[in-house]
């Protein structure tokens, strides 16, 4: 199985590439169903691989000889692999609910749209897997350029190319700065490898006596950039809402529900096999950027998220605030914290998915993502209703959904976590659930222009399906509803979290990863005792649950959903690209101090 | 965000991205030393698989994968290209006139022409043996066929690029890539595994599989770089707002 | 002065970026990116040098001459050609916006904000 592996990540590509070949002659039913078979075919590979064994495969069978080797590794360790299949498996789920999507395919290409998201898949699979530090920059690029064209799909707008545009600069910025990083690695090791530089630093840290000095910090600060670029942590998060709002929905699913959890997912990985060990960075210093980054985009991202109409753009900010407390969890640097982290990110991934599911619905019937216009026009589609609200809820952390169960995994951990997790649940749920009385139920009132600060309304919208939907597609809803079922399975199957954990403990294993990766001991770890539901825990969730219902039910009767002193930081997200830039490096800054400190 | 604080919050971000990297300099190892671990295990490695050129055994066979990833990101950028810049409503394709050209320049162009075609070829082919390689070679071959539009004229340089086929070897190129990488797995070994006879060090034949992934790298840029100017051509030349404005303006 | 080529790609990438957030330009500003990725280049080059050695090529060399690290200059390549497909991304954007948007100012661009 091992040497299958580099499949996951081609066979995607592949289908993009006879898609393109083949593009002009092909019939669009034609292109869609090779599309869904190589996306389905990669996320059966990774579910195999996910049944067996953890292994490693060196491609080109460049196997290391005393510890070191001249090629790349893909590693097949659980959380990577369970990565990719979940990749594999939304973007099946999006190019279902894409099915008969987009009316005009661009001339001559039927196929570009599915084989973009193919070529997103690959992108995302390669960085989930891949070993090798600069190969992980290839396939962060990769990701960032699908991500930027699938962003300006629909360019006869002119939201879109600006979001695109802002996507593209802060993206492509974080990752020259996580280049210079992993050059100076390089300088200092002579290895591009994760498991190799990792070691080498460790050996270089013992001979000198000493740990980290300044190139070893200035590495981990320059690498991390990228990585919470994509993670979209403050002060690197302004292009995400702007690049969510105006994407069409399907890629939101991937871009909320993967992409960004993948930054996640990177600062993690290079965390744990680079930085780790007695010759990378403090763990203290580690723990307080990813604390204080997380903390602060979990309260940035709650507070902006409660106070938008423009839904799309609700979701986006929504997506901030948990990717906070995904880092937040990750800043334990401990496997409790990973393993919450990893349920977390699956339950989210599905219920975040199913909102933007839903509201692309809204957006293809009425021509408008305003919750102010669409006051009420949900009446006629109380399925639909249905769904949104369960997704609210799941964000909101009701059990027994799979972010309630990653939540309290991670909040139990802390006595002053709690606090936080459930504010910012509760208040970015409780904003999805006032959406859904409003629209769905038409209650209250229909809300009004906010005075207090700029806004994006949602209103005058082109429908992505060419013209407006009377009733809901099937395909549609029945995605959004497949997706709502993952997030609660997540929570409900006892096997899967005593997986997770086990692949959590592996994990966080500095000496282990290499060991497994360079002396091909893979470490098999039988699954031992693992957390599951407390009452606590339980308890925590329905908390949050009940306090966002009642957010939601006291704001719907408000005109005004702005918070008064907020407006100085709503203006800051003014989508100038210059702006942004200026956040970033001023980013890099301040990581470097709370890294050093 | 006012200028003003902007220029404040990006003057500290860049101080202290500086400071950062300048400390960081200085632990640096001292500029053109002779520790250079991976570099000399990547010549044995290049030597002993018969590849002359090192730097063609590091991207298409040591660290093949990363050039995948490579040819991809320039695979998905014309392909987002294409996206972007296509024809959308309220858009029409007008057929460019003829362009006056220098008699001079008309000369030279389409002396050159065949000239850097064959250079570009060259490049490709021996990518294993001397610095180039696909991806050089390839953007010489593309730049090639332009030189008709800058010696004749817009016209000219559509009759020589069908930009159908073009499409068509991006993808393949794109495949062949990926299946010759799938043929290392056929064969018993790891996927972009080198199977292939590594042939007389210093020859055309010679370095395995690298020559012919070099040479599906050299069809997909080229062709690559022929669909991407093609589309920015077509938005500067060809496609007119319906009220016959260039620039399109704001639409109504 | 053997940090001269260090401190150099570190100016690269603050000019670029100090390009970037202070454009009035966008067509500008993706040159000033184009300029940020340019320090990458500098610095994998740099590390790779090695005093008195030659291009990693042995056609016309003998096997055992000294030569640069072969390593970042395959990096480096595919560095370029992330960079140029970037660029021309980026520029396709740029038209677009120039149509959509009627300016090229992002001090202009206002659609998307709080």
């Amino acid at each position: 199985m091992d040497r299958l592996l580099p499949l996951i990540v081609v066979v995607p590509l592949l289908g993009a590439a006879v898609l393109v070949a083949a593009g002009r002659h092909v019939p669009r039913p034609v292109a869609e169903a090779v599309a869904g078979l190589a996306a389905a075919a990669s996320a059966a590979l990774a579910a195999a691989a996910l049944a067996g064994p953890p292994e490693v495969s060196w491609v080109g069978a460049w196997r290391p000889q005393d510890g070191h080797s001249v090629g790349i590794v893909l590693v097949g360790d659980r959380i990577g692999l369970g990565l990719a299949a979940l990749t594999s498996l939304l973007v099946v789920a999006v190019l279902a609910y894409s099915w008969r999507y987009f009316d005009e395919p661009p001339h001559g290409h039927g196929g570009a749209f599915p084989a973009l998201v193919l070529l997103f898949q690959g992108g995302m699979c390669g960085f989930a897997l891949t070993g090798d530090l600069f190969d992980a920059f290839v396939f962060f690029e990769l990701m960032g350029v699908v991500g930027y064209a699938l962003t300006g799909y629909r360019v006869e707008e002119a939201r879109p190319v600006q979001g695109a545009l802002v996507f593209g600069f802060v993206n492509s910025l974080g990752g020259y700065a996580t280049l210079l990083g992993i050059g100076l690695l390089y300088a200092r090791t002579g290895e591009l490898g994760m498991a190799q530089v990792g070691r080498e630093l460790d050996q270089a840290a013992d001979a000198a006596g000493h740990g980290a000095d300044a190139l070893v910090v200035a590495a981990f600060v320059l690498v991390l950039t990228g990585l919470l670029v994509k993670a979209a942590a403050v002060p690197f998060h302004f292009w995400l809402p702007d690049a969510h709002a105006v994407a069409p929905t399907p890629v939101c699913m991937l871009l909320s529900g993967v992409m960004v959890e993948m930054g996640g997912y990177g600062a993690a990985r290079v965390w744990t096999t680079v930085f780790g060990g007695p010759g990378g960075v403090p763990a203290a210093g580690a723990r307080r950027t990813l604390l204080v980054l997380g903390v602060g985009s979990a309260l940035v991202g709650a507070l902006m998220c409660w106070q938008q109409r423009h839904v799309k753009r609700l979701l986006a900010f929504s997506t901030v605030a948990h990717t906070g407390l995904f880092l937040t969890g990750i800043a334990l640097l401990t496997p409790h914290g990973v393993a919450g982290t990893a349920l977390y990110v699956l339950g989210h991934a599905g219920a975040k998915a199913a909102l933007f599911a839903c509201t692309g619905i809204l957006l293809d019937r009425h021509g408008s993502v305003d919750e102010c216009e669409l006051h009420g026009k949900g009446r006629g589609i109380p399925f639909t209703g249905l769904l949104f609200a369960a997704g609210g809820l799941a964000l909101a952390g009701l059990p027994p959904f799979g972010t309630s169960l990653g939540k309290a995994l991670v909040e139990e951990r802390s006595p002053w976590l709690p606090a936080l997790f459930v504010l910012v649940s509760a208040v970015t749920g409780g904003a999805v659930l006032r959406v859904a009385a409003r629209v769905f139920l038409g209650a209250g009132q229909a809300g009004r222009e906010d005075d207090e600060g700029p806004e994006t309304t949602g209103g005058e919208e082109e429908p992505e399906t060419g013209r407006r939907v009377r009733r809901p597609p099937v395909p549609m809803v029945t995605v959004a509803a497949l997706l709502l079922a993952g997030a609660l399975a997540v929570g409900t199957v006892p096997a899967l979290t005593g997986a997770v954990s086990a692949a959590a403990e592996a994990f966080t294993d500095h000496a282990g990863y290499a060991a497994a990766v360079l002396d091909g001991r893979p470490a098999g770890r039988p699954e031992g005792p693992y957390d599951w539901w407390t009452w606590t825990g339980a308890g925590l969730g329905l908390l949050s649950a009940a306090l966002a219902v009642a957010l939601a039910a006291r704001s719907v009767g408000l005109e005004s959903r702005a918070v008064p002193w907020s407006a100085p930081l709503r203006r800051l997200h003014s989508g100038h690209v210059g702006d942004y830039v200026a956040w970033t490096v001023a980013g890099i800054g301040l990581v470097s101090l709370l890294a050093l400190w | 965000m006012t200028r003003r604080l902007r220029l404040w919050v990006l003057t500290a971000g860049l101080l202290a991205t500086a400071a950062l990297y300048v400390a960081a300099c200085t632990d640096l190892p001292a500029f053109g030393g002779s520790w250079h671990p991976y570099g000399d295990r990547a010549v044995r490695a290049a030597l002993q698989q018969h590849t002359a050129n090192a730097v063609s055994s590091v991207n298409f066979d040591q660290r093949a994968f990363d050039t995948l990833g490579e040819e991809t990101v320039l695979f998905s950028s014309v392909l987002g290209t294409v996206v972007l810049l296509r024809r959308t409503r309220g858009e029409k394709r007008v057929a460019p006139g003829p362009a006056e050209v220098p008699a001079a320049l008309r000369r030279y162009g389409l002396l050159v022409l065949p000239v850097t075609l064959l250079i570009g070829l060259y490049v490709i082919a021996h990518g294993q043996l001397s610095p180039g390689g696909g991806f050089q070679g390839g953007v010489v071959v593309a730049t090639s066929l332009h030189l008709l539009y800058i010696a004749v004229d817009y016209k000219a340089l559509e009759r020589i690029r069908p930009l159908g086929l073009f499409e068509l070897a991006d993808g393949t190129g794109e495949a062949a890539y990926i299946l010759l990488g799938a043929a290392g797995l056929i064969a018993g070994s790891a996927y972009l595994a080198n199977t292939l006879p590594l042939g007389t060090f210093n020859t055309l034949s010679s370095g395995g599989t690298v020559p012919l992934l070099n040479a599906a790298v050299g069809v997909e840029v080229t062709s690559a770089v022929v669909v991407l100017l093609a589309h920015f051509l077509g938005q500067a030349l060809e496609i007119e707002s319906e009220d016959g404005a260039k620039d399109g303006g704001r639409e109504a | 002065m053997s940090l001269l080529p260090y401190l150099i790609a570190g100016w690269v990438f603050l000019v670029g970026v100090h390009g970037i957030a202070t454009s009035r330009n966008l067509i500008h500003a993706v040159g000033c990116l184009a300029v940020t990725q340019s320090s990458t280049y500098v610095l994998l080059l740099a590390v790779g040098y090695r005093k008195g050695a030659t291009a990693p090529v042995f056609s016309d060399l003998p096997v055992d001459a000294p030569v640069v690290d072969p390593v970042v200059q395959a990096l480096a390549l595919t560095d370029v050609v992330v960079g140029a497909t970037v660029t021309a991304l980026l520029l396709a954007l740029v038209v677009q916006t120039a149509k959509r948007h009627g300016t090229v100012d992002p001090d202009e661009l206002s659609e998307l904000k709080g």
